[in-house]
């Protein structure tokens, strides 16, 4: 008796494999959409950064394509490093049509995965990984930081102002120079402050700096440096509480809650990684996946700008920055990206 | 900018980057005099800054306002010395090797504080919270001159908190019979067994009171430093915790003093970058300073660091 219900359950359990299988495979027949996917670093989706905002593109891009979340499009979260690889290459043999690794900390597994499959069509975002099955997409960081720059440099009272940087890089130097070249172009007299913590996530350090900073006199500090400058919010909420006026600039989204009930934040550096997510993908469902190229996103596409919070940002440094928004689209000014152009540009300013 | 201004530059940075590391090494000092390794601190003080980050968020949607850290801080005691039960256990009645249960408790305590923010907010990290430890002039002390601007100007009162539980822990542990009995059963518990003292019990209280106050270390870090908690906001400050009690021999002023010291270091090497002649030293160096510093201050001034002898070892009654 016992033996013939395990024959029988072993049927059963065989049929039901069969025929989901097949259920499976006439799914896929007919399933000819477009589908796309992105691995996120360790921050995940809602890291209100970078992977926050890819995700809302590729949610937009499939609500405006119709498609079905979870599994035309989606997300796969890396909770270390070492899953970087296998996401990105469980997401290609699901055959997504496009992948984004987000993140330039991706950058060697994007290469890897590129070698091993060399069908799948890859995408990075914040580096350049030169493999004729990778886009790179990059931001003209230097633009959206000149941006704040020029509304830190009229709007300082002590011709004081700061950068702090998490580790420096070239990346990161793109921020540093486009913003010190905003403050000179508004104001030639101010002085600019420079630091690099030497690490993204170390807030007393973000501390420290701000305190020094702050306690030379300087009253805007523009960040580039993650959870370090959760340390600089902290010292200019303090700052504020004890009735100084001190300002802190936000960047890669706009950081106004951040500095919250103080109101620190002056303004932020935003970077549209939802609109490059999206324009790529409309550009490979249409045919033309830019593998191989380096898709830079500036101005020129609205993927950079200053955040849609403007109540502290003063009329004049409006106009100033919408002035010469437009001189940069039109390519009338170029803002410089590395110390060697910030000089050549510092020497046009004294002509 | 003179040598008076740099100073108070930097001592009140040290001192506020201190705080949290002096309670979590205090937190070290109990368990480990008492025989016990605690290389837990660092998943308990992660804990503490889990709860304190939760609970200040809490107080807030509840109306307590300001007192909302300070309600964090006795949830994050309490949380702390409850987490650091499991450790006791392992290691003081099941007698494992304390060094392993000690990382254990790092793994649980980073994937339970992250499991436990995701279920709860639905996201990587708590929201910022709002109300803070605020910075403030001191009455009357900080109109001291000198020692008012570095000590008593915008300080936060939790770093006073800071050194005075260490004060009260060295008198504690040096100065009354419970404190000797904490010691004996980390020299030589079975002689402490020997004249009637209690030493399992003895760990166990030891261990929990270390667990409160890493928990409080890290619960005080958010209020004062982060102001949220995401799994990488408790990164490796744990461990400086252990490397000051070390530092200190098991003391706790001199943990205190050793975590002081890296406050300094590391200050020194920030503020070092904005002041004249020094700033002509390569970046690099001046991050790497606090740990020269250490190493030399280790090897050249500190002499030995003995540790407890029973330090490390389950007690086992009977055996010689």
């Amino acid at each position: 008796m016992k033996k013939r219900t395990g024959v029988m359950l072993s049927l059963a359990l065989a049929a039901g494999t069969l025929l989901t299988a097949c259920g499976k495979d006439d799914k896929a027949a007919d399933d000819k959409k477009f589908k796309v996917a992105m691995v996120t670093d360790t921050g995940g989706v809602d890291d209100k950064s970078f992977n926050q905002s890819a995700w809302e593109g590729l949610q937009k891009f499939g609500a405006d394509n119709k498609l079905k979340s979870g599994s035309d499009f989606k997300y796969l979260q890396s909770n270390s490093p070492s899953d970087y690889a296998p996401n990105l290459n469980k997401l290609v043999r699901d055959k997504y049509d496009i992948v984004y690794g987000i993140g330039f900390l991706m950058e060697n597994d994007i290469k890897k995965v590129a070698d091993q499959q060399p069908k799948g069509k890859l995408a990075i975002v914040d580096t350049v990984v030169d493999k004729k099955n990778v886009a790179s997409i990059v931001f003209k960081e230097n633009e959206g930081s000149f941006l704040v720059g020029l509304i830190a440099g009229m709007q300082t009272k002590s011709n004081k102002v700061g950068f702090v940087g998490g580790v420096e890089s070239p990346l990161i130097k793109k921020f540093e120079n486009g913003f010190k070249a905003g403050v000179k172009m508004a104001n030639p007299k101010a002085e600019i402050m420079i630091q690099y913590a030497g690490d993204f996530n170390k807030a007393e350090k973000g501390l420290a700096i701000a305190n020094t900073f702050y306690g030379k006199g300087a009253d805007i500090i523009y960040h580039a440096a993650g959870g370090t400058g959760k340390g600089i919010f902290t010292e200019a909420k303090n700052r504020a509480k004890n009735g100084k006026k001190v300002w802190v600039i936000g960047v890669d989204r706009d950081q106004f809650e951040e500095g919250q009930p103080q109101g620190v934040t002056l303004t932020s550096m935003v970077k549209r990684v939802d609109i490059a997510v999206q324009q790529v993908s409309k550009d490979t469902k249409e045919g033309h996946f830019p593998g191989g190229k380096v898709v830079e996103f500036g101005l020129d596409k609205d993927a950079v700008s200053i955040a849609p919070h403007k109540e502290n940002v003063s009329k004049d440094a409006l106009a100033k920055v919408d002035e010469f928004k437009k001189k940069i689209k039109d390519g009338e000014l170029k803002v410089p990206k590395d110390d060697k152009e910030y000089e050549e540009f510092l020497k046009t300013l004294k002509k | 900018m003179d040598f008076l201004q740099i100073l108070a530059l930097i001592i009140p940075a040290a001192i506020v980057s201190a705080a949290p590391i002096i309670l979590t090494s205090l937190g070290g000092v109990l368990s480990e005099r008492s025989g016990v390794v605690n290389i837990g601190l660092e998943g308990l003080m992660m804990f503490g800054a889990f709860i304190g980050a939760l609970f200040t968020y809490y107080g807030q949607e509840w109306g307590l306002g300001a007192a909302s850290p300070w309600m964090s801080f006795v949830a994050a005691i309490v949380a702390g010395a409850i987490f650091a039960i499991p450790h006791a256990i392992a290691s003081i009645s099941l007698k494992a090797d304390q060094v392993v249960s000690g990382v254990a408790l790092n793994f649980l305590a980073a994937g339970l504080s992250v499991f436990l923010t995701k279920k709860i907010f639905d996201a990587g990290q708590t929201p910022d919270i709002q109300e803070r430890i605020n910075k403030g002039d001191i009455p009357f002390l900080s109109k001291i001159p000198l020692l008012g601007d570095w000590l008593f100007s915008s300080a936060y009162v939790t770093s006073f908190v800071a050194v005075a539980l260490a004060v009260i822990v060295w008198f504690v542990i040096y100065k009354t019979p419970f404190g000797l009995r904490i010691r004996s059963v980390g020299e030589h518990p079975m002689a402490a067994e020997t004249m009637g003292i209690n030493v399992i019990k003895t760990r166990y209280i030891s261990v929990i009171l270390g667990g409160a106050f890493a928990g409080l270390g890290g619960a005080i870090y958010v209020a004062t430093i982060s102001g949220n908690f995401s799994a990488s906001t408790i990164s490796g400050q744990g461990f400086m915790a252990l490397a000051a009690m070390i530092f200190g021999k098991w003391h706790p002023l001199g943990a205190m003093g050793a975590a002081l010291f890296f406050g300094l270091a590391q200050s020194l090497s920030i503020t070092g970058e904005q002041i004249p002649y020094l700033k002509e030293i390569p970046n690099a160096i001046l991050l790497v300073l606090p740990y020269v510093l250490t190493i030399l201050a280790l090897t050249g001034f500190v002499g030995r660091a003995d540790a407890p002898k029973a330090s490390g070892k389950p007690y086992e009654k009977g055996k010689r």
